[in-house]
Order: structure tokens, then sequence, then C-alpha cells
């Protein structure tokens, strides 16, 4: 096993640490760095819940491996909140009822967030296909659909 | 009389909804003690055989592995029932399917441990398999469970209440149909983790994404062979359960074990494939139903067979057993009735409780029966089912008591939103619209094992500057019981929900709360804090009024502040009521706990069906069947759920709209799927579940019918609205198309075989034929309850 030493922006800190080749960028955020807010459903790339931002485009922390990252800007569920302020999506998923059991839901919230990056004012049907590739077993989806269409139109009902 | 409520009835978001979108929420495999070991699990490559041998001695001589067990470790055995106790943490001398764990090993890294697991060397003495009804049922084949050859029967049943064959002579019109549902199982999206922890005192904790730590706790016990004090079980919040974590598990025993050898904290988190291994899904099962109508359409009796698969071992078997024949007669007055059912060992992994447990097959088969019937009798699906509908507050013919009632609004409700009498049979062919009802219980009548005391028990704790906090064991897994702890003990005292302090899920700090199943935990954990936040403010309310010079009784608790009625002014804060509490009587600490009243029945297996209460749904399903390719694309869902009361209407809604998901993906793709013995997939990208594209818009309804005896006249809504969906998705695909899908899940093969086979001149139905002919023993006769008026 090869090792080296990678350096990774997570959520606007640098972090330098000792890692094999063959780790995962979900084994190392979620073990060397204690960033569990990542979760896993399946490490084989099926479920979506370990879910990050790459350069702020989802991306699925289990397929890929950590030593690959070369520079690109990782986002967790964590690193959404800046200084303490919750992401307006996280606080809609909350009063909208979006999370029920909670463990798809920070990679709901970040592939949400990387459409309504690209897309401010998705329709449903965009909405769906983005988030197709997140498997949620709890809600059946419509308050996630939901929650992110609030967001869209600037918190407003609609 | 309107009650104003402060807590109960609001959009209440959930007390842990932000750390849940932060994600600082800690699930079982979130937590990483200090000097963590991995610990894994050997699965067996066999479905049957004997074990010769297990060396582990390459195993343990890996640098960094710290330990190894085999079956030999952990020989005493366990179940959750006390009539099953099949399971062993590790395989004892046999395996009985592919991937029961056969050994474990705790390492310094994950590597590590997997390289030891290559390195254990098991020798296998291949047995027959048994994989499916036809070979369990023959009587030349070994015993999965025990020695020599011989039916693999593990329970049957045969129970008759009034007359059955009477009842179908004087029927104007008899039915047999024939049906197959193919199991599924629970894909929670969190694979079951544990973590282990021994102190060098010798006391054990265990936290574990399990529905049942009081059940975890006493089997933890029995097979370390410790006493329950030295054991601590902590639930964490688990990512999904739906039943799939209900048992005490392999992972859990072992990775105590290897705590306790290794003197570190060991974790065992499953893979999605052992996920597929440890299954306890929902059973295949084979049934038979023959049904008398009179004229009218009226039920005059039915009769009813189930073949349960329930793959390798025990688990809740004996109850899922009778679940499949328990329900029938709770939406609809059949004055008589025999059910005749037998579950089977296979070496497959064992099923178990999945929402609905047992129930959503029986309800599938009757539901499109009636159906079937009505079409005979010239009748619509609507009438047939008013015909017989169950009456509130009345007992059914196999002893159930049934209170609270809104199934006839439910259908009322789901029929006029989605204009089902305008629809149905006139839709465009390839479009069609398919209703059902669906019955489940708030809680099963008897704890799993037998006991006298409460099911459940909740303790308030409150501080001198009024902070309140609530201790129960009921286990969130998702579906909200935290906070509707938090809403029932809010509302009592006058506060708000988010105000409140949750210990739950905690066999040292909490008082026993049975579990997250049989849709219990709002009707048990709910009346046991009722009663425990009622006590804790008639202390407050007694020792204000004192103060003031009140009446107790003129005296009201609302939005932090106690006063009289009508004089907000004249009170004290909640805080200084509570002081005052506290130095009238002393500490403020009070406890409430629930026991369901004695429901049961005189028979044996009436302790399965019976509930404080149930509840009701109807379901209307409006979607697209493509002729050509049996593609299915539903538009609509209508559903309408009496669930009493909804404590909390935003996470009410949730569960009826996840309940529908869940039952989509069953009725049309989920499928539990065995290549003789071997799994045909165990991932998610075989196993298919909806995504965000497969789902439709779901239009709710929360009916309220007031419970008498709910804690603010509550009921369930964690497994009903499943039920009614996947007879209702069959009914509109006949709607669609003329074709009747007799099997579970209804694939785009099946209605093109259907379609194919009606083109040529056929019945245009797709599904077994017939049943084995299986002696059930001489049904036990069973008088209809005392006051049983046949309709
Ligand atoms: S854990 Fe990465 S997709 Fe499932
Ligand atoms: S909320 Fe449980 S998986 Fe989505």
């Amino acid at each position: 096993m090869s090792e080296r030493i990678l350096e990774l922006q997570v959520n606007g800190e640098t972090h330098r640490l000792l890692s094999s080749d063959h780790r995962t960028l979900l084994e190392v955020l979620r073990e060397d760095l204690a960033l569990t807010g990542t979760k896993h459903g399946c490490d084989a790339g099926e479920c979506g819940a370990c879910t990050v931002l790459l350069d702020g485009r989802p991306a699925l922390a289990c397929l890929v491996l950590a030593s690959q990252i070369r520079g690109k800007v990782i986002t967790t569920i964590e690193g959404l909140s800046e200084s303490g302020q919750p992401h307006e999506l996280q606080t809609a998923f909350a009063d909208l009822g979006a999370a029920q059991c909670g463990y798809c839901t920070p990679g709901m919230i970040l592939s949400s967030a990387a459409l309504l990056d690209e897309v401010p004012d998705p329709s449903r049907d965009d909405i769906n296909q983005a988030l197709a590739g997140n498997l949620c077993r709890c809600t059946g989806y419509s308050k996630i659909v939901e929650a992110v269409h609030f967001v869209a139109g600037g918190g407003q009902d609609r | 009389m309107t009650v104003e409520h402060t807590a109960v009835g609001r959009r209440t978001p959930r007390v842990d909804a932000m750390d849940q979108t932060t994600g600082r929420i800690r699930y079982a495999d979130d937590l990483n003690p200090a000097g963590v070991l991995v610990g894994r699990q050997l699965r067996s490559t066999h479905s049957h055989a004997l074990i010769k041998s297990i060396d582990t001695s390459a195993a343990l001589a890996l640098a960094g592995v710290k330990a190894v067990i085999t079956g030999a470790d952990l020989p005493v055995s366990y179940g959750i029932l006390p009539v099953s106790q099949d399971e062993h943490a590790l395989a004892l001398h046999r395996v009985r399917h592919v991937g029961e764990p056969v050994a474990a090993v705790a390492a310094v890294d994950a590597e590590t441990a997997e390289r030891a697991l290559g390195l254990i060397d098991v020798h296998y003495e291949p047995l027959d398999e048994i994989v499916n009804l036809d070979h369990a049922l023959a009587d030349d084949l070994p015993l999965i469970h025990g020695e020599g050859l011989g039916q693999n029967v593990h329970r049957k049943a045969a129970l008759e209440f009034g007359d059955v064959d009477e009842g179908l002579a004087a029927a104007h019109h008899v039915r047999e149909d024939v049906y197959f549902f193919r199991g599924n199982t629970h894909a929670a999206l969190e694979t079951q983790a544990a973590v282990a922890s021994y102190s060098a005192d010798g006391k054990l904790t265990l936290w574990s994404s399990t529905q049942v730590p009081h059940y975890v706790h006493r089997s933890l016990a029995r097979v370390l062979e410790m006493p329950a004090g030295r054991i601590r079980v902590i639930a964490t919040p688990n990512g999904g359960g739906f039943g799939g974590k209900t048992d005490p598990f392999s992972h859990e025993l072992v990775v105590a074990k290897l705590a306790m050898l290794t003197g570190r904290p060991v974790k065992i988190n499953l893979s999605r494939e052992d996920v597929f291994y440890a299954h306890r899904g929902r059973h295949p099962v084979l049934m038979w139903v023959k049904t008398g109508f009179e004229s009218d359409g009226r039920i005059t009796a039915m009769h009813f067979k189930s073949f349960l698969d329930g793959g390798a071992f025990g688990s809740y078997g004996p109850a899922s057993l009778y679940y499949t024949g328990a329900l029938q007669a709770t939406t609809y007055r059949i004055p008589n009735y025999r059910f005749e059912g037998v579950r089977v060992f296979t070496n497959k992994p064992a099923c178990g409780p999945k929402r609905g447990h047992g129930t959503p097959q029986a309800r599938f088969a009757i539901e499109t029966q009636l159906d079937k019937a009505a079409d005979d009798l010239g009748l619509d699906p609507l009438a047939i089912r008013v015909r017989n509908l169950i009456e509130p507050y009345s007992m059914t013919v196999n002893h159930l008591r049934i209170t609270s009632c809104g199934l006839s609004d439910c259908i009322d409700d789901v029929i006029k939103a989605s204009g089902f009498a305008e629809k149905r049979g006139k839709l465009p062919p390839g479009r069609g619209i398919g209703l059902a009802v669906g019955c489940y219980m708030s809680g099963a009548g008897l704890p799993i094992y037998f006991n006298k005391m409460p099911q459940s028990e909740v303790q308030l704790k409150v501080d001198r500057g009024g902070g309140v906090t609530v201790y129960s064991m009921a286990t969130d897994v998702g579906q909200g019981s935290t906070s509707m702890l938090a809403i029932v003990v809010a509302e009592c005292l006058g506060l708000e929900p988010g105000d409140l302090t949750m210990v739950t899920a905690d066999t040292d700090l909490t008082p026993v709360d049975l579990g997250s199943y049989s849709s219990r935990v709002t009707f048990m954990a709910g009346n046991a804090a009722l009663e425990a936040a009622t006590k804790v403010r008639q202390r407050v309310v007694d020792a204000v009024a004192n103060h003031l010079e009140a009446v107790p009784e003129d005296l009201l608790v609302e939005g932090g502040h106690v006063h009289v009625v009508g004089d907000p002014d004249s009170g004290v804060t909640w805080a200084e009521g509570v002081v005052l509490a506290t130095v009238a009587d002393g500490p403020l600490i009070e406890s409430g706990s629930y026991t369901a009243p004695k429901l049961a029945g005189p028979y044996k297996g009436a302790g399965v069906g019976i509930s404080p209460a149930f509840s009701f749904t109807a379901c209307v399903v409006e979607l697209e069947c493509d002729a050509e390719t049996g593609l299915v694309d539903v538009a609509d869902v209508w559903v309408a759920h009496d669930i009493g009361k909804a404590l909390n209407l935003l996470h009410s809604e949730g569960q009826v709209e996840g309940g529908v998901y869940m039952g989509l993906g069953e009725a049309l793709f989920e499928e539990h799927a065995f290549r003789g013995a071997l799994h045909r997939g165990p991932s998610l990208l075989d196993y298919k579940i909806p995504t965000t594209l497969e789902m439709p818009p779901v239009h709710t309804t929360l009916i309220e019918s007031d419970d008498p005896e709910g804690p603010f006249g509550a009921k369930e809504v964690g497994q009903g609205p499943l039920l009614p969906v996947i007879p209702a998705v069959a009914n509109a695909i006949h709607d669609a198309l003329g074709v009747h899908i007799d099997e579970v899940p209804m694939t785009p093969d099946k209605i093109v075989a259907a379609m194919r086979n009606s083109a040529r001149g056929g019945s245009g139905r797709i599904g077994p034929s017939a049943v084995p002919d299986f002696d059930f023993g001489e049904a036990v006769m069973v008088e209809p309850p005392e006051g049983f008026v046949a309709p």
C-alpha cells in the first residue's frame, strides 16, 4: 500500500494528512477528518447518501479516491452552514418536514444546493431530476421537493 | 366540544431537525470512541451445510488482529420470541443460509480485518438445500432445525370463527382466488451498525441502530450470560427502520463479545450486502381465499389459507403467521371466518416484520378479490365495500375490539377527491383507477415476552429553573417518536416542544418502552408521557393555587405561565410554579405508564392482532399502463387515513407519504429475489427502490375520529397507510387493461404476459394456480364474541 501526503481543501480549511492511495474521499472525510455528516448507504455509488460538493458540483464521495481530488474545493454538509448560520436549505428541510430519519438529508441538501446554484428557479421536474440519484427511504420525496421549491422561491410558498 | 390545543395538532418540526440538516446528529456508525477497533464478520458461502472445522490460527497470527471468535465463543441461542430461540450469534455446527455469520474478527483497521477474514479456514459438509415451499413441505429433505429428514414446518395454525361451511353454503356467489406475494425488504438507508465498549469495572455499553433497545438488552444478557444490570444499551437514532432493526442481531452480540475480549471499543458496520443477508423482511406468502357473497355483495363467510416462506430462522415468525390471518375482519363484517396458515423454514435469510407485518399480503388478496366479486355481481367496488363496512365500536368475529373508526369518512374522502365514480371504467384504454382500504393496529396488545409490567413507562424530571427533561426508551427510527413525546408533554405543561430536553432509548437512563414496532409508540409511550405530565402539572397547579389562594380547578397552565383563567396577569411563571411545587412536596419528578387493556379472545393465537385501537385507511390510485411494454406510470395517489388525532400534522402527513412510497415500490418492482438459495442481487443497484422520478403526487387527508383511549385521541400512522396502496394499484391495472395480476410485485413482464394470455382468449390473469395440499390440522372452533351480531 503506498501512502502519500494529501492536501485537501474542506469547508474552507486546508488539511494535510497521510493517507493510503486506495482510500475513498468518504473514508478520509469520516474517519480522518471526523466529518461524519457525510453518510453512506452502499459504498458503491448507488444511494447518494455520501454526496459532497467538489468545486460546487455534486459528487459521490464513496466513488472518489481522496488522492484524486487534486486541489478541488470540497464542501460537506458541515461546511454549508456559514459562520454558524445554517444555509436556507437546511432551515427549510427542517421546518418543512423534509427529513424523517435524516440519513439521506445531508446528501439531499448538497445536491439541492448545487441545483439552486446552477438553476436558481427550478421547476419541480428540474428538482426531481437533480435529486434522482439521492435515495430516500422515508419521505416519499414530496416534502423534500417542497423544501427545495420553497427555497428557490425565495422562501415563499408557491 | 372542540378542545383548544397549543402544541398538539400543529405542523411541528422534529425536535432534532436542525441537527439532522446540519449533519450534527450522530448515528451508530458516526461514533468513534478512542482506540476503537474494526469488527468484521465472516459469512457462510453455503446455504445449508455442517461446519466440520474452523481454523482461525492464521487470522489470529496476523499483525493487527486483536481477536477472532466463532460460534463456540457465543454458544447460547437466542431469538426475538421466547418460542423461537433458534439463532446463534455465530453459526454453531451448521449454517442455514448464504451470508449467515460464522466467525468474526476485531482488528486495528478495516484492511486488516478484511484480510483476517480471508485467513479463516472453514470446512463445510454441504447438505441438501431447501429453497422454496415445495422443498419445505417435502418429507424427504433434511430438517433445517433438527436432525434427520422431514417437513420443514416452523408453525401452523387453524382457527375457525362461526361456521364457514354453513356461510359458504348459504352464499349466492362463491369465489376462490389464489395469490402470491413475493417477499421484499426494508432497505433502510442506514445500514445497521453497533459499537460496544467494556469498562475495566466490567460494565458493557452497546450503541446500536436498533428499534428495540429493551429486547437487545435482554438478548445480550442471555447470550453473554451477564446480569442485565451490567449492560447498557443505547439505541442511536436509526437511519430508517421499517421493522428491519427489530430483532436482536448477530453483529450486536458479536461486537459486545469482541469488546469484552479485547478491552477496547469495537465497531461493526454492516455493508449493504450484509443487510440483505440480515434481512427480516416481508415474507413471501402464497394465499388462497374463498369467500361467499349474497347477491347484494354482503360477505357470508371467508376461508383464508396462507403459506409463508420464513427463511432460515424463527424471528417473529409465529406472529407473522397469525398476522396473515388476523386483520381480514377489521375492515369488513365477516360473519364466519376460517384461517389456516403455515410458516416453513428454507435456506434463505430469515423473514420477519416489515411495515404492516404479515398483513399487506393478505390485504392485497382480499382487496383485489372484492373487486373481482363486485364485477361478478354487477356491483361497483365502492358499493361492495360500503355494504360490508365495519361498524365503529364493534367486535369482529375473531374477537378484535374495534373502537373509533373513521373508515367510512376515509372512503368518502378519496372517492370524492379522486373523482373515482366518474373515472372508473370510463378512462381511456391504458389508464385506470383503483380503490382499496386497510386497517392496522396502534400497538400490539401484548408484549413479546409474557409479563404483566407496563408496556411503556415515561419519567419527567423538572429542573429548578423550570426546564423539563423527558426520559423514555421510545426509539426514534425517523418516525418522530421523540418529537411526539415532546408535543404531548409540552401540550400538558403549556410549554413549547422545543423547550424540553429529551433523553431517549437508553437502558441505563430511561424507563422501559418495548420499542418501535407494531405502531405502538404514539399510543403507548404517548399515554405514559401524558400521565407523567399530568402529575407534574397537577403538582405545579396545586402549589400555585395554594400560593395564590385560588382553587386549582381555576388555574390555567399555558405559554410558560400558571394563572387564574381569564386573568393572565394574576399568576406566576412556569419556573416560579416549579419552585413552589418543589418547596411544597420535594423533587419534581413524576412518572407515568401505559398498559394495554386485556383484549385477547379465548383461543391460542388470540394475542396476535389485538390492539387498543385500530387505524383505518382508504386509497385510490390512478395510473397509466402501457399494454405493449407493461410499464406502469402512477399518475396520482389519494389517501385518507384515520389517525384518531394528528398530534403533529407535518410529520403525520410525512408518514402517510412515506407509507405510500413504500407501498408503490412493493407493488411495482421490489422483490427480495433468489436464484435457488442465492440472493439475486444484494445491492441497491439490483434491489431497486423508487426515486424521485417514480413518485407521483400524493394527496393526503388525515381523518380524526378521536379515539377514546389514545393520547389526545391519537392512533397510529406509521404502517397503516401502506396497506391499501398495493391492492389499489392492482385494481387500477385491472381497470386500465382488464387483466388481473395476482402476484406482487406487478412487474411489466407479468402485465405483458397477462395481456398476451387475454389476447389468446385466456382469462387475462397472471398468478399462481393452486396451493399445496397441506394438513393444517383440525381447526380450533371459536365461538364469536358475546354480542357479536352477524350482519
Ligand atoms: S454511499 Fe456513496 S452512493 Fe451510497
Ligand atoms: S429521511 Fe430517511 S432516508 Fe430520507
